[in-house]
């Protein structure tokens, strides 16, 4: 009897937290929602070592808290999301750390593949940005089926950063137009914007760093030039919906003062 | 007349003590400083004003050189590059019910003063980002006070630039500036050439995405002449084309922007890739030694990674 009521309570409470999510997007949809935002997941191993959780299990809350914020993401309307999985830089990091992440991102490729939920229900086109060698043939493989798999979706988009860093993006991008471009022509902007690993999505409006550090990293440099920098101090896994509220309030508050100084 | 007195009161609390009392004679001499642009003629005894005040107070302050750190800051975690976009001047005037140039005005003075704490705490190199290429799109009579009253800066404050060691650079299209501008900019470089205490750069008609494309252009014309292969273009070699290449430290530790805006608006974007934002609420007229204190300070307590563990 009591298990009953207490499955009763429990339903009750999450009808009622539904609700009120809904009522928040509807009422954050009356001002600019941004098309694109952009995430840099730092802050995992202190959560890690602050919950005491184990070398092996590391990075899963903080995929859990990924999924999370994606979704309530794409609820609000927001179309494109980039994430920052591995950076060239991370190469320096202890082998095992690397292969961890590795195994993560192979296990999650997986999930994907084989039951596509998630993907259905948002219909999103996932894109895999960056210089993929580094993941290894298998996981290269599956990456690149992942992306086959999901290129009919347009309703929204996932651009995981795997093997990146914004100086390489640039260097790539040149080296791209040079081949491309005729003998004595001159490279513009355009030629090189055009090479980017990147021009398949629009310029990220806001960009989010947790863990409190403000820094890019090596991040979307090119891209992020007029781009809302968001820091809070919560590491990644406890980086919650009151947050993502909280960066939508900012950015449409500095949208009106943005738009006019564009103009001008 | 009252109204001038607030607007230079409320940029008091920046100046010392022994500065402020200089001001009080100032006042009776002032002429209106209205919203409207004012033409040239009149907008002069303003900064005329600040020229001199700024003259005085660097006199005034005798032996920089040897002047130590404050005591809550550390000599080996000090920025070796710092860069700061000079925001907010306009707000800072409009806030006190005034046209931007008294904005830039105040402006060129907090400008003078944090070049001479780097210069005093021995930062070999503070980047300025004076005027951006989008900034062109302001209106010209803004934009012409802007560039004229940064030249009379210069020619202002050549002699103090020597004696406190700095030595100017300057990045940015320039062939897009008056051609006075253009001169005294050369002659200051030329003057300063020889000095070694810090680096100042001035961006001025600067895109961080032009300075990328030019150093792509320079490259591209190298590997057309085969004088580089394209399979050798690297990160360093780009970076070495960058206009910022006339500093041996390109690169910035520390970035700050005032007036609460929270982008890096087409600033060293190559360069930024792992430096350190600051980003503060004071508008730049405001910014002064404590604001540039409690930056230094914050740059302090962080832990830099770059990407891999510690």
């Amino acid at each position: 009897m009591t298990s009953h009521i207490k499955f009763q309570v429990k339903q009750l409470i999450r009808i009622s937290y539904d609700f009120l999510l809904r009522c928040i997007f509807h009422i954050l949809s009356v001002g600019p929602i941004p098309t694109h935002i952009a995430f840099i997941m730092d802050g995992n191993r202190r959560y890690a070592r602050k919950n005491n959780i184990g070398l092996k299990d590391r990075y899963r809350p903080g995929f859990l808290a990924l999924m999370s914020r994606v979704k309530h993401c794409y609820e609000l309307g927001v179309k494109y999301i980039t994430i920052f999985a591995f950076s060239l830089d991370n190469l320096r990091r202890q082998p095992e750390e690397i292969q961890r992440l590795m195994e993560l991102l192979r296990e999650k490729i997986e999930v994907f593949l084989e039951n596509d939920g998630f993907i259905k229900k948002y219909g999103v086109r996932l894109y895999f940005v960056g210089n993929l060698t580094v993941l290894g043939e298998d996981i290269h493989a599956a990456a690149n089926r992942l992306m086959e798999e999901t290129a009919n979706n347009t309703t929204t988009y996932l651009l995981v950063c795997v093997g990146y860093t914004s100086t390489y993006e640039m260097v790539h991008a040149f080296e791209e137009s040079i081949h491309l471009g005729k003998e004595n022509r001159i490279i513009e902007l355009e030629d090189i914007e055009k090479q980017m690993y990147m021009s398949i999505a629009p310029k990220p409006d806001i960009l989010i760093r947790s863990s409190g550090e403000t820094r890019l990293s090596n991040f979307l440099l090119w891209q992020t030039e007029f781009s809302l920098l968001y820091c809070p101090s919560a590491l990644w896994p406890e980086l919650g919906l009151w947050h993502m509220v909280w960066a939508l309030l900012n950015y449409q508050r500095h949208y009106a003062y943005f738009q006019k100084k564009m103009k001008n | 007349m009252m109204k001038i007195s607030t607007t230079l009161l409320s940029r008091a609390p920046a100046l010392s003590l022994n500065r402020s009392t200089k001001l009080s004679s100032y006042f009776p001499n002032h002429h209106i400083h209205n919203q409207h642009l004012l033409p040239n003629n009149l907008v002069g005894p303003i900064s005329c004003f600040w020229a001199h005040h700024s003259t005085t107070s660097a006199n005034a302050d005798g032996n920089l050189d040897k002047s130590p750190l404050p005591a809550n800051l550390r000599q080996e975690l000090m920025p070796r590059h710092v860069a700061i976009i000079l925001d907010g001047n306009g707000r800072w005037a409009a806030k006190r019910g005034h046209g931007p140039e008294v904005g830039h005005d105040a402006g060129v003075i907090a400008l003078i003063e944090v070049m001479g704490l780097c210069a005093r705490w021995g930062i070999p190199v503070a980047t300025f980002f004076v005027f951006s290429s989008e900034n062109w799109r302001r209106t010209k009579a803004e934009v012409d006070f802007i560039m004229w009253r940064f030249q009379k800066m210069l020619e202002d404050e050549l002699q103090n630039f020597i004696r406190q060691g700095i030595r100017i650079f300057t990045i940015g299209d320039t062939s897009t500036l008056p051609i006075s501008l253009q001169e005294v900019l050369e002659h200051t470089k030329e003057a300063t050439q020889d000095n070694t205490k810090t680096q100042v750069i001035f961006a001025i008609s600067y895109s961080g995405k032009n300075d990328i494309v030019q150093a792509c252009q320079n490259i591209s014309k190298k590997v057309r002449n085969g004088v580089i292969e394209p399979n050798e273009v690297t990160e360093n070699v780009i970076e070495k084309e960058l206009e910022t290449k006339v500093t041996s430290i390109p690169s910035p530790d520390l970035l700050i922007r005032t007036s609460g805006e929270l982008r890096i608006s087409n600033f060293l974007l190559w360069q930024l890739a792992y430096s350190e934002f600051y980003f503060c609420q004071t508008f730049w007229p405001d910014f002064s030694e404590t604001q540039f204190i409690e930056a230094l300070q914050c740059f302090q307590k962080r832990g830099r990674r770059f990407g891999k563990r510690i």
